[in-house]
């Protein structure tokens, strides 16, 4: 991208980019998180959203409980394998493009619990894009993975549909 | 307090010769032991004589290669009342062998023990007889081990899997 403040051309500022890195860069700028919060990483998460973390300073404070209208899952808290079809279900059915945060050890490789019941790693069952480890992560951690995320969808971007 | 356990027992004796066949105390708890036969009069009993209106808790151990029988169910029973002496919690235990783990409902004395005993069906799979409706409560329905017995490996998540593997085919 390029702004153009050239006479010649009218000099009041253009901008000169390819149409998918502007796509990209209004997406990466307006992620539309869906809280999947089964433990307390969600309580850890929630301070994220709220005002002294602030995830809003980077475009992704409309945390909607719907996955139609979400286009980041933020699996936070362990996944049992009663809640994982749950969990998988409710990615198919956000929009593509879509993206997931693994956040906390749970989600990461089934923390404490090896046990029966608890999926080992939510990446058994869905394709994860930032793994956040700790137990719970603090919420610079989950900002952290948000950043990613977004520098993510600027380099790969997702195809236009 | 133990006036009032003993009048307990005496009554409990006389209504059912040989059926409390045991009583332990410990650091002023009390355990009876009720033969498996009985539990559901014992219990019926209590509630209605002695005002045992409150199942705290009902859950199951498994003594594998620990002792036999192999599992016991446990009850603790509570009752109020208005002075501190009067409110009281009693330990129940019912002894279940392994080749018959039927045993009776409590459900028609307490409504509280419904989800209980689905639970200890689901984590031990003693079956109680005259449930109104036992099915699992925490493992999916079509999980087949019994997690809490002490021959299940803990580890095991193959059942889980399937299970999993199922409900993904069934939406």
């Amino acid at each position: 991208m390029g702004l153009n403040m050239n006479p010649l051309l009218g000099g009041d500022g253009f901008i000169t980019t390819k149409l998918n890195s502007f796509v990209n860069w209004s997406r990466k700028n307006s992620l539309w998180p869906m809280p999947f919060g089964t433990a307390c990483c969600a309580i850890e998460m929630m301070g994220v959203f709220a005002s002294r973390f602030d995830l809003s300073r980077f475009g992704a404070e409309v945390a909607r409980f719907s996955p139609r209208q979400a286009d980041l899952m933020i699996v936070s808290g362990t996944i049992t394998y009663k809640m994982a079809s749950v969990c998988r279900r409710i990615y198919d059915q956000m929009p593509e493009p879509k993206w997931v945060i693994a956040m906390g050890s749970c989600t990461c490789g089934g923390g404490p619990f090896d046990s029966y019941a608890v999926v080992q790693g939510i990446d058994e069952f869905l394709p994860v894009d930032v793994y956040v480890g700790g137990c719970p992560p603090r919420p610079e951690a989950l900002i952290d993975a948000v950043i990613k995320i977004q520098k993510k969808i600027e380099m790969q971007g997702a195809p236009l549909l | 307090m133990s006036f009032y356990l003993n009048s307990l027992l005496e009554s409990l004796y006389s209504r059912f010769p040989d059926k409390v066949f045991d009583v332990k105390e410990f650091r002023g708890e009390t355990t009876l032991y009720i033969s498996k036969e009985k539990i559901l009069e014992v219990c019926l009993y209590l509630k209605t004589e002695f005002d045992f209106k409150f199942i705290v808790d009902l859950t199951a151990v498994d003594y594998l290669e620990i002792k036999k029988p192999r599992f016991e169910v446990v009850y603790y029973l509570h009752r109020f009342g208005k002075d501190f002496e009067e409110n009281f919690r009693i330990r129940l235990k019912v002894q279940i062998p392994e080749d018959d783990l039927r045993l009776d409902s409590v459900t028609s004395v307490w409504s509280g023990a419904n989800w209980l005993e689905r639970e200890v069906y689901d984590m031990f799979g003693i079956e109680f007889v005259d449930h109104p409706d036992l099915r699992r409560i925490l493992m999916p329905e079509d999980y087949e081990p019994f997690p809490l017995r002490k021959d299940f490996d803990v580890r095991n998540r193959e059942p889980s899997k399937k299970s999993f593997k199922r409900d993904l085919e069934e939406g």
